[in-house]
């Protein structure tokens, strides 16, 4: 049976004057699937996912999300993904609860379902007490968690994650990662970047991008087995040696 | 010492290389000396009066045309009515009008003595009493030319010499105003932003682990803008000469010596700020209620410092940019050598001390 | 429209936890409304006369006496020569000199004339010229003095006199306070209304929630709206106290109607809320915003006529007021607190505002783009 394709990208290209972020990108992310999306600081994975969530325009190229086109049906894609930052995007001046109503609220959950999803939130990350505490006076590794619950408070079809373990432990990335195991359980696709090669190896397939153009795309297992590689570390390695970009 | 002058260079750069900022800061000076240097007076021209004529002869109409014709005022309407006057003033229109009763000319010819009523709009008293008084004397000149041959005994003349501005120029009072408000609200404002920008950003906290000490970080993070601030110095003196025709009858050396002295003491003020201000916004609209507004209200260019209670006329004393507005002015254009800005500037260098002496304290342990 | 509910209970929640914002924003403009008016007093009063009298007779202590006690001028030097009342006014001691010439009474008397000098500080032009305007009527009032008391004067005046009457309408008590006030609310609550909103959406970029926002459904619409509206009503509440403040404290009370007051700010307040959102999709950083914000505001405070009059601006700066929203309110504030204007009489501001508002929101409603 065909799995259906959540995200489908066509020599996806973006430009900036005579620089080429990203240079005819060419893939598939079926329903489910936990992708990964690494490369080096400056490879174009940001570049790529912006593009994907409609924050950034593309030069050329086809792509659609959660089947719509990017060019044209941008507001009906918005509707159905989620999206966590980098710098994590939460209202720091707002309280837990604050945060998780008003992202419910704009993506039009109901008053009653924002108020489910409040109680199992807080149960699920245990920031029970912590619901009327200001974000800002979280730890990191509690606004990360809080961060991604929140991007898919509206259960949509595809998440995106943009380098959403940058500088906390491994145990809390650990913790984080099963977060993302649980939702890709209910079957919502995870697209994420990250430049952590551990990572790659949670995620179901991995793209390598280097230099703005995808120089794999495949399983973890598949790739260090073609690349006789004991781990991502290493496949990123032979692969990263002949870039030419880095920040 | 060396650095000292690695960490000014890196400070430089930052300002170089954001070139948005250091065009406005470059440009906005110029700016603003032309605009504010040409537009804001208060001399009185081109009034917009009426005129409700009710005798309409010739005693009558030669007083209007003179009041006309004259550069304080610009005839908007003639009237037929109080009531049309009225509806006029409460439309904004203008500010004077000049009524002539009927039989005008009549009543000055045969019973020698004739009214004319003035109304003024007193919302803006200065100009009120301004434009009556053009008016009158206007009035009054025309009452002497049909008295020509008849001369009173007894006549004290006075002859009224305007010293420093013959023709009343507004430049003269406003421009060195301009100059105390735009050098002190870039320096300050500039650095004050500067350094809680780093703050913020938490590059102060590797800054201070370096091996340089604060006080000299923070003299080197104001470095550059004291150059900035030279360029702007001159590019204002420059404007003030040239196109606002605002003469330097002094000392040039001493303008400038002067000029650099209150930059300092606005820098060292903006330095203050930094350390009071947790975050950009709170740096600058702390810097905009405590040096944009007590500058324009106490240096003296705006309002008359002597018209104030006494306890603002004390504040007024702590307002770096009251005792430059006098420098400049005594230099600018009353021409004075050191020996009559002595004092100011004394006050203004003990007031740098003060200013830079109590950030370096509070820098030390505003850091936690 | 549910998402702007959820904006503005956002913006709100955020608005009142900000402890230095209250500050900015409700104290700050409070302490203004107190002093600022203390301090806005353009009236001609206590102007520091100089005296150089050469003539030391009974007539030039009267004629000194009479100016003295005009309440116009305080005699703050009294000097031998004319030299040294010059240094006076150098150090800025007095502000006008007399000079009365030796043989003054006995000119007068043997010549029929006698001529006294005056040396003005004209670097104030207002002041310079009233302080010459009224020494110089005190000194003909004290001409008339003289004539009548050395020779009797025929009843029927020989000479042609026209008598000016002046009547000062709006303001009668001749109060500076009452035309500062309006201008001095009005500057408060436009700083409040764009720099502070440009501000917020800035500091919104760069802290990045403002992606969030971008990659959200929110319409470009309802996310303007989100920020329009608290800083709407923010604006309206300091406009109120300032307004409260100022009949209590100042016993200003409009002479026309509060509500046109009231109409007449919110259009307002579009407007130039519209110019603050305008300058915040250009910013790309805090420090740019703040920048921009605070050259623009302080030119269109400086140039609203709100303390040099309109009218002595040379042709082109008049020109630049038309395109400056503030001046049209302090215009607006002035005429209807002074002059009790009604709506009809605005009604040409109004226009002009109305049409501001849509130049800038349109404008910022089409620069602003959620994909870049």
């Amino acid at each position: 049976m065909q799995k259906e394709k959540v995200i489908t990208a066509n020599e996806l290209t973006k430009r900036f004057g005579t620089f080429t972020a990203v240079d005819k990108i060419t893939f598939e992310v079926d329903k489910g699937e936990i992708f990964g999306f690494l490369g080096a600081n400056g490879a174009g994975k940001t570049t790529a996912m912006r593009m994907l969530c409609g924050l950034s325009l593309p030069t050329s190229g086809l792509a659609t999300v959660a089947g719509y086109d990017v060019y044209k049906q941008n507001e009906l894609i918005k509707k159905n993904i989620g999206y966590m930052s980098q710098k994590f995007s939460l209202y720091e001046d707002l309280t837990v609860r604050e945060n998780i109503q008003f992202y419910g609220g704009i993506y039009g959950l109901t008053d009653e379902r924002i108020k489910e999803k409040t109680d199992l939130l807080l149960k699920q990350l245990q920031l029970e007490e912590a619901g009327k505490k200001l974000v800002r006076a979280l730890p990191l590794g509690w606004k990360q968690k809080l961060a991604f619950s929140i991007a898919i408070v509206h259960d949509p079809a595809i998440v995106f994650l943009d380098e959403p373990t940058g500088g906390v432990d491994p145990i809390t990335r650990r913790e984080f990662w099963s977060l993302i195991y649980e939702a890709s359980e209910r079957g919502i696709t995870i697209f994420v970047t990250t430049h952590y090669m551990d990572e790659a190896e949670y995620c179901d397939r991995v793209s390598i991008m280097v230099d703005g153009r995808i120089d794999a795309l495949d399983s973890p297992a598949n790739l260090m087995r073609d690349y006789a590689a004991n781990s991502m570390d290493e496949v990123f390695l032979h692969l990263a040696r002949k870039a030419v970009r880095s920040e | 010492m060396k650095q000292f002058f690695i960490f000014v260079k890196k400070e430089w750069l930052h300002i170089w290389r954001d070139k948005r900022t250091l065009f406005i800061l470059i440009w906005m000076p110029i700016v603003q000396i032309l605009l504010y240097g040409f537009a804001l007076t208060n001399e009185v021209k081109n009034s917009k009066i009426a005129i409700f004529d009710e005798a309409k002869d010739e005693a009558s109409t030669t007083i209007s045309q003179e009041i006309s014709a004259s550069r304080y005022f610009s005839l908007l309407k003639n009237v037929d009515s109080y009531k049309e006057i009225e509806a006029t003033f409460r439309q904004g229109k203008i500010r004077l009008a000049v009524v002539f009763p009927r039989g005008f000319r009549n009543d000055l010819l045969h019973t020698n003595h004739a009214q004319i009523q003035l109304i003024a709009d007193a919302s803006d008293p200065n100009t009120a009493n301004m434009l009556t008084n053009y008016a009158t004397s206007i009035i009054n000149d025309y009452q002497q030319s049909i008295n020509q041959n008849e001369k009173l005994p007894y006549t004290i003349k006075t002859q009224v010499r305007m010293l420093y501005n013959p023709e009343l120029k507004g430049a003269y009072n406003f421009v060195p105003g301009v100059m105390a408000l735009v050098l002190m609200l870039v320096c300050a404002m500039m650095t004050s932003i500067s350094i809680v920008r780093e703050k913020e950003m938490g590059t102060m906290e590797v800054i201070l682990v370096s091996p340089l000490k604060p006080f000299r970080i923070i003299i080197a993070k104001t470095i550059p803008y004291l150059l900035v601030s030279m360029l702007n110095i001159a590019s204002i003196l420059l404007l003030s000469v040239y196109a606002l025709d605002v003469p330097i009858r002094g000392n040039f050396g001493l303008l400038i010596g002067e000029s650099i002295l209150f930059t300092i003491t606005s820098l060292s003020l903006g330095i203050l700020i930094s350390n009071t201000a947790k975050t950009q916004q709170t740096a600058q609209f702390t810097s905009l209620m405590s040096l944009f507004l007590p500058t324009l209200l106490f240096s003296g260019f705006l309002f008359p410092i002597e018209n104030m209670p006494i306890a603002l006329q004390v504040i007024s004393n702590i307002v770096p940019a009251k005792w430059y507005y006098i420098i400049v002015k005594d230099v600018m254009i009353k021409g004075l050598g050191f020996g009559a800005v002595w004092k100011e500037t004394m006050i203004l260098i003990v007031m740098t001390l003060a200013l830079l002496g109590i950030s370096i304290r509070n820098f030390k342990i505003r850091l936690a | 429209m549910r998402a702007l509910k959820f904006l503005l209970q956002k913006e709100l929640r955020q608005i009142s936890r900000d402890k230095a914002v209250f500050r900015i924003l409700f104290i700050m403009p409070m302490i203004q409304l107190l002093i600022l008016p203390l301090a806005a007093d353009y009236e001609i009063k206590n102007i520091n006369l100089g005296v150089v009298d050469h003539d030391h007779t009974e007539y030039s202590r009267k004629l000194i006496n009479k100016i003295t006690s005009s309440g116009y001028f305080r005699l703050k030097d009294y000097s031998a020569s004319f030299q040294q009342g010059l240094h006076a006014i150098e150090l800025d001691k007095t502000d006008l000199i007399l000079e009365i010439p030796s043989q003054f009474e006995r000119s007068l008397v043997k010549e029929n004339q006698s001529t006294l000098f005056v040396a003005v500080n004209a670097i104030n032009g207002v002041k310079a010229g009233l302080g010459g305007a009224y020494i110089q009527g005190i000194i003909q009032d004290y001409n008339q003095d003289v004539r009548m008391q050395w020779i009797q004067y025929p009843r029927f005046n020989p000479q042609p006199t026209i008598e000016v009457t002046s009547s000062d309408w709006y303001n009668p008590n001749m109060n500076y306070r009452v035309f500062m006030v309006p201008g001095i609310l009005v500057m408060l609550v436009t700083m409040i209304g764009s720099s502070f909103a440009a501000n917020n959406i800035v500091r919104e970029k760069e802290m990045g929630t403002i992606e969030q926002i971008n990659v959200s459904p929110i319409k470009k619409t309802q996310f303007i709206l989100g920020k329009l509206i608290p800083f709407w009503m923010l604006a309206l509440t300091v406009l109120t106290m300032g307004l409260i403040i100022a009949r209590l404290v100042y016993g200003i009370v409009p002479l026309g109607h509060y509500i046109t007051i009231y109409i007449f700010a919110s259009i307002y307040l579009l407007a130039i809320l519209g110019l603050g959102l305008l300058m915040s999709t250009y910013a790309q950083t805090q420090q740019q915003s703040m920048l921009v914000s605070f050259f623009v505001t302080m030119i269109f405070n400086l140039l609203s006529g709100l303390y040099t009059p309109i009218e002595s601006m040379p042709a082109w700066a008049q020109m630049i007021t038309r395109f400056n929203p503030v001046s049209y309110f302090i215009e607006v504030m002035r005429m209807v607190m002074l002059k009790g204007s009604g709506l009809s009489d605005i009604k040409y501001q109004i226009f002009a505002l109305l049409g501001f508002a849509i130049f800038f929101n349109g404008w910022a409603i089409l620069n602003y783009r959620k994909r870049s």
